[in-house]
């Protein structure tokens, strides 16, 4: 076993783990911070984003012992308490889930493109950055909608 | 996934003494290949050396007509470097096109070109573009380099630590995306150098991973069109033949990859 130690959503945490446990194991079944879904399980769908030192990546294809020393901010660590992140308020109000288990991985994906393209972007931007993410209730009209409501919210 | 030991590696030299030392070891960098292999229990490495944060490993430079990119730089960098827009942009575009944004931002090129996957996009960049693989024993040039699919010429403890591509006057890279993997079934870059030289390089549709395309190098060094592919075609029987797609349907994607980029040379 191998102790970790990271800060997640601003407060620091440890953790002995298996070398092989991956980054997403240790934030939902050590931390309990089950907000961050695991869903195909083979790098493809996107359930499982967090940030790592402020860059969006799967959570299940990296091993906990990488996120070392690291800042990590997941789904729960973007509201300010009863206050909803930009984001998170545009999908409740477009309607921009269904089933909602891929929505913690479609908002950190949200939340890097419209820091990288601003109020700039556009329909079609979003839906080639949305390539990694995964709705299988389909309803990906909804939440190209509410990223761009977020985009525009954001800017103002 | 197996029980594996984790090594971060402090320098070139310490992961090399490492792989060395392990008794099965792996080097990880971006590990987009590697864990979701290890996790399907394809692949049980007893130790995994992590070169992913090695400073000596990351950076794109250019000078004197080579880009040279580290083995640890991930996709979106060299999608996003104003060095690689300028020199090379259809090296960038091909970056940018590879798995997705969140792949883009682990994923190295050291790592796909150490695994030299049948399917990954930059075997061709480095084929096309006269490229040199530098690792911590010795410089290898891409033809030594790539010698068969998930094969190469790297010995199981040398690490990879730049690539070199030789700037052309202009090139493009165009692929065929598999429509649920995103993979390239065929993705073809065309390098047009100084000379009326032009390289041409397949990947995703060969048995035998990435090749040079030598009869449309030949055809386009003599009319840079697409017309002068008219005619031409690689053997079907050569090609990747599956459930995504049959021997001659692949050959003819590389036919139309191949006069896409042509029509797109920049």
């Amino acid at each position: 076993m191998t102790k970790v130690n990271m800060t997640v959503n601003g407060t620091p945490v440890s953790g002995e783990v298996e070398d092989r446990t991956l980054l997403v194991q240790f934030l939902r079944e050590d931390l309990r911070l089950t907000g961050t879904h695991v869903g195909c399980d083979t790098s493809q769908c996107g359930a499982c984003l967090v940030q790592v030192n402020g860059v969006p990546l799967k959570s299940c294809t990296m091993l906990a012992v990488q996120a070392e020393g690291g800042q990590v901010r997941t789904i729960e660590g973007l509201a300010d308490g009863d206050k909803l992140h930009p984001v998170q308020a545009a999908f409740r109000e477009n309607h921009g889930l269904q089933c909602g288990f891929c929505t913690p991985g479609m908002i950190i994906a949200a939340i890097d493109m419209i820091e990288r393209h601003g109020s700039d972007l556009d329909e079609q931007t979003i839906r080639a950055e949305l390539d990694g993410n995964m709705c299988r209730c389909t309803g990906y009209h909804n939440i190209v909608k509410s990223i761009k409501a977020a985009a525009v919210a954001m800017a103002s | 996934m197996y029980e594996t030991n984790y090594h971060k590696a402090t320098s070139v030299a310490d992961a090399a003494a490492r792989i060395e030392a392990a008794e099965d070891g792996k080097l990880l960098a971006g590990g987009h290949t590697l864990i979701p292999t290890m996790k399907q229990r394809l692949a049980a490495p007893s130790d995994l050396i992590d070169i992913g944060d090695l400073d000596e490993l990351k950076g794109i430079s250019l000078s004197g007509g080579q880009l040279t990119v580290g083995a640890a730089t991930t996709h979106t960098e060299v999608a996003g470097s104003a060095d690689v827009i300028a020199a090379i942009p259809a090296l960038a575009d091909l970056a940018g096109e590879i798995g997705d944004p969140h792949v883009r931002n682990r994923g190295t090129i050291g790592g796909s070109v150490a695994n030299n996957d049948p399917a990954a996009d930059y075997p061709a960049a480095v084929v096309a573009l006269d490229g040199t693989v530098e690792t911590n024993q010795r410089s290898l040039s891409a033809a030594d380099y790539f010698t068969g699919m998930f094969e190469t010429a790297l010995g199981e403890t040398e690490i990879i630590k730049s690539i070199r591509f030789a700037v052309p006057e202009k090139a493009a890279y165009c692929r065929f995306p598999n429509p649920a993997s995103r993979y390239p079934m065929a993705g073809v870059f065309i390098a047009c150098y100084p000379g009326n030289v032009v390289r041409v390089a397949v990947t995703g549709a060969s048995q035998e991973g990435v090749f040079r395309w030598l009869e449309a190098e030949t055809a386009l060094s003599a009319n840079l069109s697409a017309e002068a592919l008219n005619g031409l075609a690689v053997d079907a029987d050569a090609m990747l033949s599956d459930i995504h797609g049959t021997g001659p349907y692949r050959a003819n994607l590389v036919a139309v990859m191949a006069k896409r980029a042509v029509a797109n040379l920049a």
